[in-house]
């Protein structure tokens, strides 16, 4: 069984050398993917948008399975913790579900106050022959609302290409505010505030006297996203999902952006001073270097209290993008901790080369990994931990694996340095567990 | 969450709020992985196969694996074919199952792919099997999924064989491994030889050793699938999740089946003990009499606290309509019975159930979702809910206890090693809906009247 497919092997490199991956590319048919479609990437990016309403037009399965299960947190509206889908029926899609859809709008539309709502048209509702777009035109124009299509069938390509059609919706939504005045502040892309984490950078920003104007998309609404064309600069965070919206806003609006983490205590504080030197604010850089001082000492004891813990110990990566891996490998060897098997969804050929320096020479790198392989990796490299979302956790427990969520189930923060307490406290919560006393030598 | 659902109905005929079921290959795949050995595949794009996995490991917190034809833009216009052979090639180059379990989706089955045709022309090594179910997602619901599999199975394997084996087959209908252990218990103190299909105890229970199985130690295997053609009789437990299939054997094999509800309750249970019974022509044994009267017992102690309550049940059609039977056993009132699977005779069987007690003004609904149930709430508030996970916002914006019960359970852990079946799953069902009802009258209570005894 630990054989791996001819077609996987470009995908997959041993001795840390990152450069000329295997990646972008659809998984391997009959493979036990752990990746997604193209539906999710758009609904992942799109679903914080609180006051919209996020209509699914095909059949019930793709509403059902992205109900609530975000992890995004509000201030406002809570309507998109709601599903809502044209729940597609045999009659529909023998006679075309547009007209479905078109009531659908008018229901939420005539009873529910509605103002934005994104249609995302899955696998079927092209190949039925709805037009999706035509709906929604129709739908605007009757009931001035923004209605906004996003046709995402889940074989058109990768996660990443749903990511590329979320922006162009963004855009699509925010083009007609174009405006000449400036608001003082930034955006923050590709921070969806799990477990409230846009807040915790949006506090920092603020302690730095910069405003934050808008966040794509955590706890983002209509109001707040209208106002993004006019922001000074867009700081960059899940590069995977919207590098490709600051450069339509770079191109369209003249925003400039820089890519930033919050994540790990390394680029936290990079992070914040590029962002000040980016606007040109001496002032801010230099409230920077005091913030990043004080909460750097404060960090300190809680770090060396928990490092006797850790050191030593190896890690395994396997998380949806590139640069989410990239922090958390800064952030492993800040605790001393090797990573040993770093692998992503949707990492890009920059994303590996990087990955490739940052890890040792001896580990594993991987594309779109399936179980088998992270099993034979992760017990080949020895690995203590591993990072990973839902479907990766049983995998992991069933070997016996130490996990820390880092996808959509946690329910507390990883970024900022309050996130840096969390992540610290439940890698050793579970890598030291005294559960594991019973399972090394069994009975 | 739910603050902003109006109390007011609306007519709503295009748009769904909340559903109360998901597609049919999440159904199918779980009933494939009631098979030994068993990879199921999913023929479509590859998102599909990632949300059902999810969406199992969320519920079993398991690993929950498939294989997926990871449809591209060539083959949603020129058709699966080519997917589907490198699949099976792949999975069985890789992974070596022994079987194969395919099952469509909604983009397969509109563009009209012929599984049998492909299926029939594929190379399939010596001694390995590839069966497969057409599962469109835009009908019924994960329940139709379930049995679907379950047919294509049957379809594929099961043999008349040259003599009848002597055994009884038990179809459990779509519940938890818990559920399949206590019913195999049961028919093992009945003395009935059976053969249990699909079998997911073993599967998605399987125990923390150190190792991952991609193929753990249970499931049904496929010499007991083929077998199930010379089954003396077969007990569909599910009277909408288990005729079809039964069906399709009785045509196939001709095994005649019995029709059971789920035995959720005493008189359910009773009925399948009565069934098991005529079938081994066994007595019940002690221990299950023992079961049953100390059932009763638990019951007679805390029949106050129960009777005339009132209660919102959703979730799959057999499992409400199991919970629906036992709640007026105990006393209690269904105020609301929902399942989001469609199909007129959930209607008929709950409207039989009240009849039965002479229950009335209770409201009952198939194809529904769990915005209208919260819509009903709020024009009249019942005192608990039983169903699953994705009633606890409403639970919480209407402060109404709350007991987890069916598929899916995404926020709590253990539940599905657990049975609701048999007379101990009734007693775990009942201590959980007493003490639920129990803690909130602690809650509410003053000072002064709490105390130790209630």
């Amino acid at each position: 069984m630990n054989t791996i497919l001819e077609e996987r092997k470009s995908s997959i490199r041993q001795g840390g050398d990152g450069s000329g991956m295997g990646c972008e590319r659809g998984s391997v048919a009959g493979a036990v993917s752990q990746r997604a479609c193209v539906y999710c990437g758009a609904r992942v990016v799109l679903n914080p948008i609180t006051d919209a309403f996020h209509i699914v037009h095909g059949p019930i399965g793709c509403a059902s399975y992205t109900w609530d299960i975000r992890g995004s947190l509000t201030s406002g509206s809570e309507r998109y913790r709601n599903s809502y889908s044209t729940d597609l029926r045999e009659q529909d899609v023998i006679f075309g579900g547009a007209k479905k859809l078109s009531a659908a709008i008018d229901e939420l539309a005539e009873h529910r106050n509605a103002k934005l709502v994104f249609v995302y048209a899955t696998c079927i509702a092209g190949v039925i022959g709805d037009d999706v777009d035509a709906v929604c035109r129709e739908a605007e124009r009757k009931h001035d609302i923004r209605a906004i299509p996003v046709k995402a069938p889940g074989f058109s390509g990768t996660k990443s290409q749903g990511y590329r059609m979320a922006c162009d919706a963004l855009m699509r939504l925010i083009l007609p505010h174009k405006s000449d005045s400036e608001i003082r502040g930034v955006n923050i892309l590709g921070d969806f505030n799990l477990a409230g984490e846009m807040w915790i950078i949006k506090n920092y920003l603020e302690r730095l006297g910069i405003p934050v104007v808008s966040a794509v998309t955590g706890d983002a609404s209509y109001e707040t996203l209208i106002k993004m064309p006019m922001a000074q600069l867009n700081l960059v965070q899940c590069a995977g999902s919207v590098n490709y919206l600051a450069k339509l806003m770079e191109a369209e609006f003249g925003t400039p952006y820089i890519k930033v983490s919050f994540f790990g205590i390394e680029d936290i504080g990079s992070s914040l001073i590029r962002t000040a030197d980016a606007l040109g604010d001496a002032r801010a850089a230099r409230l920077a270097r005091e913030f990043i001082a004080e909460k750097e000492a404060e960090l300190a004891p809680f770090s060396a209290r928990y490092r006797p813990h850790l050191e030593g110990k190896r890690a395994a990566i396997f998380v949806g993008g590139g640069f989410k891996a990239i922090s958390l490998i800064r952030q492993f060897s800040a605790m001393g901790i090797e990573t040993v098997v770093v692998g992503t969804q949707t990492g890009q050929p920059e994303d590996y080369e990087l990955i490739g320096q940052l890890v040792g020479s001896d580990a594993v790198i991987l594309d779109d990994a399936n179980p088998s392989e992270l099993e034979q990796f992760m017990r080949e490299k020895g690995a203590d931990i591993l990072v990973g979302g839902v479907k990766e956790r049983p995998l992991a427990y069933k070997l016996g694996i130490a996990f820390c969520d880092h996808n959509h189930e946690r329910k507390h923060a990883l970024a900022g340095y309050e996130g840096i307490e969390n992540f610290t406290r439940e890698i050793h919560l579970s890598m030291n567990s005294p559960v594991r006393r019973y399972m090394e030598g069994g009975i | 969450m739910l603050d902003m659902t109006p109390a007011v109905l609306s007519e709503r005929a295009a748009l769904r709020i909340n559903p109360c079921k998901t597609c049919q290959p999440v159904g199918a795949m779980y009933a494939a992985l009631g098979v030994h050995n068993c990879m199921p595949h999913s023929h479509g794009s590859q998102g599909c196969a990632s949300y059902h996995r999810t969406f199992l490991s969320r519920h079993f917190k398991e690993p929950a694996i498939s294989s997926t034809s990871s449809f591209t833009e060539g083959a949603s216009v020129f058709g699966g074919g080519s997917n589907i052979r490198t699949s099976v090639k792949n999975v069985f180059d890789i992974y070596n199952p022994d079987i194969i379990a395919i099952h469509t989706t909604c983009l397969s089955e509109t563009i009209g792919d012929d599984l049998n045709a492909y299926i029939q022309e594929m190379e399939i090594p010596e001694g390995k099997y590839v069966v497969h179910t057409n599962t469109p997602s835009y009908v019924g619901s994960h329940i139709n999924g379930f049995f679907n599999m379950m047919c294509g199975f049957i379809k594929y394997l099961s043999e008349r064989g040259s003599a009848k084996n002597g055994k009884a087959a038990i179809f459990p209908g779509f519940v938890n491994p818990g559920d399949m252990r206590e019913l195999k218990r049961i028919a093992k103190l009945m003395n009935t030889p059976h053969i249990m299909f699909p079998d997911t105890s073993g599967v998605l229970d399987s125990p923390m050793t150190g190792s991952y199985e991609m193929y753990p130690a249970g499931g049904t295997t496929i010499d007991e699938v083929k077998a199930l053609g010379a089954c003396e009789k077969v007990f569909a437990l599910g009277e909408l999740t288990g005729e079809e299939p039964a069906n399709v054997l009785d045509r196939k094999c001709g095994v005649k089946y019995e029709l059971l509800p789920l035995p959720i309750g005493i008189e359910n249970t009773d009925k399948f003990l009565m069934a098991l019974s005529r079938f081994s022509k066994a007595e019940v044994s002690y221990e299950l009499e023992e079961e049953r009267g100390q059932l009763l017992d638990v019951i007679l102690d805390a029949h106050f606290y129960l009777y005339g309550k009132t209660a919102a049940i959703y979730g799959d059609p057999d499992v409400a309509l199991g919970l629906m039977s036992f709640a007026l056993e105990i006393g209690m009132i269904p105020k609301y019975v929902i399942t989001g699977t469609p199909g007129e005779a959930f209607e008929r069987k709950a409207a039989a159930l009240l009849a039965k007690y002479s229950v009335e003004g209770c409201t009952v609904k198939q194809s529904a979702d769990l915005f209208a149930l919260h819509q009903w709430i709020k024009q009249e508030k019942v005192d608990i809910m039983l169903g699953t996970s994705y009633g606890k916002q409403i639970a919480r914006a209407e402060d109404i206890p709350f007991v987890r019960v069916g598929f899916p359970i995404l926020d709590r852990y253990a539940h599905s090693y657990f049975p609701i079946v048999g007379y101990r799953g009734a007693m775990r069902l009942f201590e959980s809906i007493t003490n639920t009802l129990m803690d909130r009258q602690d809650r509410d209570a003053a000072d002064e009247d709490v105390e130790p005894v209630m």
